[in-house]
């Protein structure tokens, strides 16, 4: 009656309004208590009301939000409300909080399990609101000491089990959390310090990964920016002697990886430094300013008052769990820095490339397009309205971050395409600012596309060529009228030639020509015709004509197979003697002819080629039987469609895909004199790596039937005992069928680890014979070929570094040895840098 | 270590949409489940003109495409504004659903909706006139499908708004 009487001010976000009412009859409850009836008698009233209340509030909102159901338990709503405390209210924050830490107070007794899991879980996967929760269990605390110590006991049993199964990410997250729940009241700063030392000492570990002490240093550093000014003040001493050994170990840590992941190898304008050596200038930076850091929104310091009366916890000493061998530390990373304060022009200044501020902005930045990346408009929103938005220029962090996620090497955090519908929703969201600062953001990497990684490249041209179909391919392509004036290998006009055939696949030919000037025309990809070798009378004196026009006509009169054979059977093979055999063997005029013909009449579109190559099978596979005969077939697939390099694309991936050709067939034509003038284009590494990509999935999907092949035995197995023997039979066809699927297994990754020799040993060749060539000629080995060639090799690594780690032994063992040139050598070495 | 805050980290774009094929031979039920384990995803609001090619190159974007039927008018046999696109894992399919979807192809804002997997003859639009239902009784003029819609005079006149269009 006391809710539902008030007045419902339609000003006020109904849910705090409820919290406040709730608060009130808590408090009144107490006062009461004396008087009449037992506290669990009103606390238990007050839960109906908040289950009441909370009903109707989320009863109302359902509307607006696409949930599939609404919370129908308490502890659901239990959850929602804590998720949502921090996002966008009428209210202050602080007053949701209090509001919010009272009705937890509350349920404490009935649920305070749910409400400790649910803590543990937003301080895990929550990471940009962490100083809203740190706050929200600093009031908790300060009401009830049990529970706070309870919370700090299961965020270190969180912390073990998140570091026991390889989740560094969160760990990290848990750490940060621990450290501000000092500014909070609730751990003692001394006990964070000794944790802390302890995490350090990993770096006196002797015969560990690197990657290991890299991380719990991180673990340190990267909390300071919370805790660090807290932490000096009551243990300064401490605190120095930590800086000092974590000096020492980043002056003495290898940094042999930090090329190979760069965005740019060039230095100016911005460096792109390692990860660890940034976050160290900006701690140090932050110290010389006495830990004075403004930047992090604090809700605690508005609770001051009640939160210093509290009582604070210890942690419990904190042992870093072993090294095992299956640990998976996270790589090391560059930083990717592509603005500074000169660049926006107007407005708010943006924080130095060493300061503290840089580092929590990318951070929480990171962090919100990691909790809504599956959701695009929200992410926009929520990247949007980070806190504090009106002191920094928002949209360069926003596309310097996405930019930073996309190029990230090895590989981005989440895929290509999500970053392009991301931009497009930030565009439409801020449509008079952010589309000129993206603008501007590509300017500039068009003007350091010589010092930029080709894999980067590679990821520019595919966003900017699908960003500009969404508007209308228009672009100041005038700008860029300079690429004009440059060799053709160069990277500036290759990255324009490439983003015009990649806009073109996604519109077409004419459409390019019209989009860009005149001038551009060279640049303009070809008009994607098929060439057909016997397509007039004037080609009639080539050995073949005949036989193809016959087999033309055979094949639109639909004659069978048996029947098309015994047409090309009249096809002379120029491999043979004339007093050999019938020539069963390879006869490449006979590819020719037959594949020419029929793709020409399938050139219609990519179903007709698709269903001409799946009629055909039989006769394909019997002319390819060879190896020499599916590299011939790969090269008159390129002979006829060389204009229409998406169709040479979509075909090859058929033709392995429906076992004509193999994958080491294609690597073999990649690699193929035939094929170097095509060697730097963009296609042939789509190519590449789709095929090796094929033949990763293709041990995977065999890997998954042999395990599941092996449950089924062993539940089997298990259901046996106890019951009436089953014929044994039943077994013995399943072990039969484990037995059949490890053979395919092993023959599967012997293929597999077969592919990666010929791509390694190819590149070597190539490469090794381009430094002979140099050396010798005392020429520069470094021209465009040189960046391009030995690019693609780290590309080979960096995409599929989790397969090659299998196969390291026999790649140093046969390949990557001591005798290589050391240029070469450096790729392998920096590639191992990765994971030690 | 368990909860995952379902709440919070919402999937909305990948969830089914209203529509449901008024052709599909079986109960609700399996046409559900069949929604919810699809690999393949209708496509609307193409152009007439937009190739095979174009939505290839599109859709490979978020994984490896298995096969494209693009749809086709009944009577003309020509293109008339929609496809199938057909992945070989679902997660490909859910990031079509989540970042393709919505955006340009050919200058036209696409619409992608789970599919319970392509039968031959539902290549074919379900219109009188041979064309997607939607374009029979169209009312404005859309130059990339056919300009205006085949009965869009009677339209005026009759004016009812029960139909259901692939829209």
């Amino acid at each position: 009656n006391y809710i539902f009487n008030l007045k419902w001010d339609t000003f006020m976000h109904p849910l705090n309004y409820i919290f406040r009412r709730i608060s009130c009859v808590s408090e009144l409850a107490q006062k009461v208590q004396l008087k009449e009836g037992s506290i669990s008698d009103y606390l238990f009233h007050l839960t109906v009301i908040h289950h009441v209340c909370v009903h109707l509030i989320l009863g109302g909102q359902s509307h607006k939000r696409r949930r599939t159901s609404e919370p129908v338990e308490i502890e659901d709503r239990l959850e929602s409300l804590i998720c949502r405390v921090g996002e966008k209210s009428t209210s202050s924050l602080e007053s949701n909080l209090e509001g919010l830490a009272g009705v937890l107070e509350a349920d404490l007794p009935n649920y305070k399990n749910k409400i400790l899991r649910i803590l543990c879980a937003v301080a895990r996967l929550l990471p940009e609101k962490l100083t809203v929760y740190t706050t929200l269990v600093g009031l908790l605390n300060a009401r009830n000491y049990n529970f706070g110590g309870e919370f700090v006991e299961a965020m270190i049993r969180q912390l073990k089990e998140t570091l026991k199964a390889n989740l560094y990410t969160e760990a990290l997250y848990l750490v940060r959390f621990l450290c501000d729940l000092v500014n909070c009241h609730v751990i003692a700063a001394p006990s964070m310090v000794a944790m802390f030392e302890n995490f350090v000492s990993v770096t006196q570990e002797e015969d560990v990964p690197q990657v290991r002490s890299d991380w719990f240093v991180y673990a340190v550093l990267s909390s300071l920016p919370w805790v660090g000014k807290e932490l000096d003040e009551k243990k300064d001493v401490e605190m120095d002697r930590l800086l000092n050994q974590i000096d020492g170990y980043l002056k003495r840590r290898l940094k042999t990886h930090v090329p190979m992941l760069q965005v740019w190898t060039a230095e100016k304008p911005h460096p792109q430094e390692e990860y660890l050596d940034c976050l160290y200038a900006q701690i140090q930076k932050l110290k010389k300013d006495r830990w004075q850091e403004r930047h992090i929104l604090r809700p605690y310091i508005a609770f001051d008052s009640v939160l210093c009366e509290a009582l604070q916890h210890n942690l419990p000493p904190f042992t870093p769990p072993a090294h095992m061998p299956d640990c998976q530390y996270p790589m090391p990373r560059v930083i990717f820095r592509m603005f500074d304060y000169t660049d926006a022009p107007e407005g708010p200044v943006m924080p130095g490339s060493h300061s503290v501020e840089r580092f929590v902005i990318e951070d929480n930045l990171h962090n919100i397009i990691k909790s809504h990346w599956k959701e695009r408009k929200s992410c926009a929103a929520q990247l949007l309205s980070y806190p504090g938005k009106n002191k920094i220029p928002l949209n360069y962090h926003i596309v310097e971050v996405i930019f930073g996620e996309l190029f990230q090497l090895p590989c981005p955090p989440h895929i290509d395409v999500m970053y392009t519908t991301l931009l497009i929703e930030l565009c439409k969201l801020q449509p008079g600012s952010l589309p000129q600062v993206l603008a501007q953001a590509t300017e500039m990497m068009y003007v350091r596309l010589d010092t930029m990684n080709t894999i980067c490249i590679d990821r520019l041209l595919n966003w900017f060529s699908h960003h500009l179909s969404n508007f209308q391919f228009r672009w100041s392509w005038d700008d860029w009228v300079d690429c004009l004036a440059l060799d053709a290998d160069k990277p500036k006009p290759k990255f324009v030639k490439e983003v015009l055939e990649k806009c073109m696949r996604l519109s077409y030919h004419q459409r390019i020509v019209d989009i860009v000037p005149p001038t551009f025309s060279g640049l303009i990809p070809a008009d994607p015709i098929f060439f057909y070798k016997y397509q007039d009378e004037a080609n009639s004196a080539l050995p073949g004509y005949a036989v193809a026009i016959a087999v033309g006509n055979a094949i639109k009169n639909r004659a069978s197979n048996e029947e098309i054979l015994t047409v090309l059977k009249d096809v002379p093979n120029p491999n043979q003697e004339d007093d050999d055999d019938e020539g069963e063997g390879f006869n490449p005029l006979k590819i020719e002819v037959f594949l020419q013909t029929l793709l020409h009449l399938a050139a219609k579109s990519f179903s007709h080629s698709f269903s001409a190559l799946a009629k055909f099978h039989e006769i394909l596979k019997a002319l390819t039987d060879c190896d020499e005969g599916k590299l011939h077939i790969l090269r008159v697939v390129y002979e006829v469609w060389k204009n229409h390099p998406q169709m040479v694309s979509v075909l090859v991936d058929k033709l392995i895909r429906t076992q004509i050709v193999d994958c080491a067939a294609v690597a073999n034509w990649l690699f193929s004199p035939s094929m170097a003038h095509e060697f730097t284009r963009f296609y042939v590494w789509e190519i590449l790596h789709s095929t090796i990509r094929k033949m990763n999935k293709h041990v995977q999907k065999i890997q998954k039937e042999l395990e599941e092949a092996k449950d089924k035995l062993e539940r089997q197995q298990h259901k046996k005992v106890g019951s009436r023997r089953n014929s044994e039979d039943e077994d013995g066809q399943l072990e039969e069928q484990i037995e059949r699927l490890q053979e395919k297994v092993e023959s599967a990754q012997s293929e597999q680890k077969n592919l990666f020799l010929v791509i390694f040993q190819r590149f070597i060749m190539m490469l090794t014979e381009h430094l002979v060539r140099c050396e010798t000629g005392s020429v520069d080995f470094s021209t465009p070929w040189y960046k391009n060639c030995i690019e693609r090799l780290q590309q080979i690594f960096l995409m599929h570094h989790v397969t090659i780690q299998q196969y390291m032994g026999t790649l140093e063992n046969l390949l990557f040895t001591a005798e290589l040139d050391h240029h070469i050598l450096a790729v392998y070495q920096q590639f191992c840098a990765l994971q030690l | 270590m368990s909860i995952k805050l379902n709440a919070l980290f919402s999937d909305s774009y990948v969830d089914v949409s209203q529509y449901r094929d008024q052709h599909f031979k079986g109960n609700r039920y399996e046409q559900e489940k069949l929604l919810k384990q699809a690999n393949t995803l209708y496509v609307g609001n193409l152009s007439f003109y937009t190739t095979e090619e174009q939505v290839y190159e599109l859709f490979s974007k978020s994984g490896d495409v298995k096969r494209i039927i693009i749809g086709l008018d009944k009577v003309k046999k020509t293109a008339c504004g929609f496809c199938f696109v057909e992945y070989y894992t679902r997660t490909d399919a859910e990031n079509a659903m989540r970042f393709v979807n919505g955006t340009r192809l050919d200058d036209r804002i696409i619409r992608t909706d789970w599919d319970a997997g392509f039968k031959e003859g539902r290549q074919y639009g379900r219109g009188k006139s041979g064309g997607q239902v939607r374009d029979e009784y169209r009312q404005d003029y859309d130059p990339a499908r056919g300009g205006y819609g085949k009965d869009s005079i009677g339209w005026q006149v009759i004016g009812i708004v029960a139909f259901k269009g692939n829209f």
